[in-house]
């Protein structure tokens, strides 16, 4: 297998990507947590473009790293503000027996999907099948259904988050 | 003091004229070196330009984006110092100050043998110019201090997250005509990026208030992420009626969009988006928004300095201090520059010259350098009004804020984005007249269904809820009470 | 992504997958724990996309092939609604317990 300049880029982001993932669970500070989830989706915004994929990245970054993640820190933050006891974390020994899951959830995985990958090497989708037109036209046509199924499901998030914060239902 | 003769005046005068024109003759062949094809002109270009081609594909493409990337930093780097001063100036000038104008005035002895006899007495004016770089200096070289219990590393991490942000926005912004130049990448969502990259700015100012430890800072940044989300959907809303208008998220589609004639029949005027009615309500929503993005005045409740000290950035000081500040410099002209870039016609003059027959002014606005003096105009344009602004306004409280952005800015967007769908397709499918008169009619209705909810009893009751919000006894008009016993109980 | 073989996204999904399994698991503060939901959530994206661009199947034109980028959209929109209610849900439940730990919060145990 001949290493290309793409391969290099991709072990660069994935590394730092999956690095940023165990950093997550991986910090007792909530903030850190948060944070590297922010790094993680900002890369994975980058991947997205990497498969050509412009308005899927681009969506990422705005969905996920600037308005989700922001949310994240905001709450955070307003439980730091009123009581940061809260978000402190006792050890505990089930977290042994957590990892030791997921490490052979993992090698049970890679040993059924790598060998299989691992031939698919060249993408067979088009140029530009990522463009804003592509996925505004399917959109809009194909998938209207879901898609107005899914902006009931956001009003549903907006009455009940506004039902939630208030202090008092009268 | 001996007074300047006749002679001395009149070569000062001469020196002041040759100045200006050697000037002007730079622009003018800086103009003409990039409209032509200068890669052919120079055997030393030439033979670069073929040491570039001999290079790997991808190198090649790696090196172009990193000089463009260059190219299109300078321009909102190198004019911060003169930014910081203008603003002071004219903040001044509007408050009835005099404000920094004589740093860097050097008047040089008459007498001294060390100085050569053509300057002896001779006075520089810098007009207060270099007060900014002083100040630079100061903010760089003087001791660096971090409080106790600061997480460190977010601590610095914040004012760097609030430049990166600064220095990408204009990615995707073409600064001048010459597509060899800029912009840095022409992707087909080049909007949407920059409403990615502006809304990381966020997380700059969270992590400043958060690190420092400071309640003042907590609350600053507790406010600046509320703002940003707020306004930021607004700010999508109304670019989206631009981008339906023009069809494309690409920022060199939406400027060439604009080069058409004015509503289609007036040829000699471009068909610049703030002309249109749509453009016109989008860009006031935009400007209202971009106002809060960049945390200016009236909308910097973040760091309202009689509330919160100095809000998320209370305790920093020194070049971190000035990072942010050079940051928020760099925002606002970059901010100015995307309105430009979709509502003022980007890099073009406000004259089609190309229908008037002027092919010299053409060559001029496509070239790279004139291209960007003239978005450089309109970015001063734009930081001019930002001043405006923040001299005559005084802040807004948190409950304005949020009334303002959730209850006026986001439906009149959202209004708009559905009278601009209804205008396309009107016209589409019958043609322009009925699409305007059917657009026309919207907006009455728009403008109908507003007042009806302003009227008075909505209104009250609009305003008991924002009272309320703030847990305050509701404002009423004053009871006209006779027994001065029932006041006091 | 020329020359990378398919299977080193699938392994990126794959890691992250498990990296939020885990901490939904060993983690007790119920925001971090959503964090990792998210996490998974996007790691299923990342699945979806990759196998859209290296398993491309539209026959005709570009627009049959885009289930993949579909579901991704969806997500996108139901995982901001679950934010949006779940943080909610945090917030409420601090208010009335004035602790978020989720060993602590039994109060349907009987």
């Amino acid at each position: 297998m001949k290493i290309t300049p793409d391969m290099i880029v991709f072990a660069m982001l994935a590394g730092m990507a999956a690095l940023s993932a165990v950093g997550v669970v991986a910090f007792r500070n909530a903030v850190r947590s948060a944070l590297c989830l922010v790094f993680t989706f900002f890369l994975l915004g980058f991947l997205y473009f990497a498969l050509n994929m412009e308005m899927l990245g681009i969506t990422q970054i705005v969905v996920y790293t600037g308005a989700i993640m922001v949310l994240f820190l905001f709450v955070i933050m307003l439980l730091n503000l009123g009581a940061s006891h809260v978000l402190e974390e006792k050890s505990d020994p089930k977290k042994v027996i957590g990892i030791g899951f997921g490490v052979s959830l993992a090698v049970l995985l890679a040993s059924q999907i790598v060998p299989v990958l691992i031939k698919v090497n060249a993408p067979t989708a088009p140029e530009g099948f990522g463009s804003p037109q592509v996925i505004g036209n399917v959109l809009f046509t194909d998938y209207v259904f879901p898609f107005e199924a899914v902006s009931i499901l956001l009003l549903l998030g907006i009455v009940g988050s506004v039902l939630l914060a208030k202090r008092r239902l009268s | 003091m001996a007074t300047p003769t006749a002679a001395q005046r009149a070569a000062g005068t001469a020196l002041d004229f040759f100045t200006t024109m050697i000037l002007l003759l730079i622009f003018a062949i800086g103009c003409e070196v990039s409209t032509t094809a200068w890669a052919e002109s120079g055997k030393f270009t030439q033979a670069f330009m073929d040491w570039l081609r001999s290079l790997d594909p991808t190198l090649q493409d790696v090196l172009a984006a990193l000089g463009r990337a260059i190219l299109a930093i300078i321009p909102v780097f190198a004019p911060v110092p003169f930014i910081i001063w203008y603003e002071r100036r004219l903040l001044s000038w509007m408050q009835d100050r005099i404000g920094p104008n004589r740093t860097g005035n050097i008047t040089f002895s008459r007498t001294s043998k060390l100085i050569p006899s053509f300057l002896k007495g001779k006075k520089f004016k810098l007009f207060g110019l270099a007060q900014s770089i002083a100040d630079g200096i100061k903010l760089f070289t003087k001791e660096d201090i971090m409080p106790t219990k600061t997480d460190k590393f977010l601590f610095i991490l914040g004012p760097l997250i609030a430049l990166f942000v600064a220095l990408t926005l204009g990615g995707t912004i073409p600064w001048a005509g010459d597509r060899r130049f800029t912009p840095v990448a022409d992707i087909n969502v080049g909007l949407l990026y920059v409403m990615a990259i502006s809304s990381l700015g966020a997380y700059g100012l969270v992590l400043a208030g958060y690190s420092s430890n400071n309640k003042y800072s907590l609350l600053g940044a507790l406010r600046a992420s509320a703002q940003l989300i707020s306004y930021e959907l607004a700010m999508g809303v109304s670019l989206a009626a631009m981008v339906m208008v023009t069809g494309s998220l690409k920022m060199t589609e939406i400027v060439a969009a604009q080069e058409a004639p004015l509503l289609g029949f007036i040829g000699f005027l471009p068909n610049w988006n703030i002309f249109t009615p749509f453009g016109l309500v989008s860009g006031f929503i935009f400007l209202i928004c971009m106002f809060a993005e960049t945390n200016r005045p009236p909308f910097d409740l973040p760091e309202a300095e009689n509330e919160l000290v100095a809000g998320y950035h209370t305790e920093y000081s020194t070049k971190r201090w000035g990072l942010f500040m050079m940051a928020e410099y760099m925002a606002m002209f970059t901010f100015s520059m995307v309105f430009s870039t979709v509502f003022l016609g980007g890099y073009h003059m406000p004259i089609r010259w190309e229908a008037i027959g002027m092919d010299f002014m053409a060559g001029i606005e496509r070239s790279y350098l004139g291209g960007l003096s003239v978005m450089m105009l309109k970015g001063v344009a734009g930081l001019t009004l930002y001043i405006w602004v923040r001299a005559t306004y005084p802040r807004f409280r948190y409950d304005q804020l949020m009334n303002l952005g959730w209850k006026f800015l986001l439906p009149v967007a959202t209004a708009n984005l559905i009278v601009t769908a209804t205008w396309i397709m009107i016209s589409k499918v019958y043609g322009a007249a009925p699409g305007w008169m059917f657009a026309i009619g919207l907006y009455a209705v728009a403008i109908a269904v507003y007042l009806l909810l302003r009227s008075k009893k909505s209104r009250q009751y609009l305003d008991t809820r924002a009272v309320d919000m703030i847990n305050q006894p509701a404002r009423r008009a004053p009871e006209v009470v006779e027994p001065v016993a029932e006041v006091t109980a | 992504m020329n020359g990378v073989p398919l299977a080193g996204f699938i392994g990126l999904s794959m890691f992250m997958f498990i990296t939020g399994v885990v901490g939904v698991i060993i983690r007790r503060n119920p925001i971090v724990i959503f964090m990792c939901i998210e996490l998974m959530l996007n790691a299923v994206n990342l699945a979806f996309l990759a196998f859209a661009r290296y398993k491309f199947s539209g026959l005709a034109n570009v627009n049959q092939g885009a289930a993949g980028q579909m579901m991704v959209v969806f997500v996108m929109a139901v995982a901001a609604a679950e934010v949006a209610v779940g943080l909610g849900i945090i917030m409420a439940i601090y208010r009335l317990k004035e602790n978020i730990d989720v060993d602590e919060l039994n109060l349907l145990k009987g």
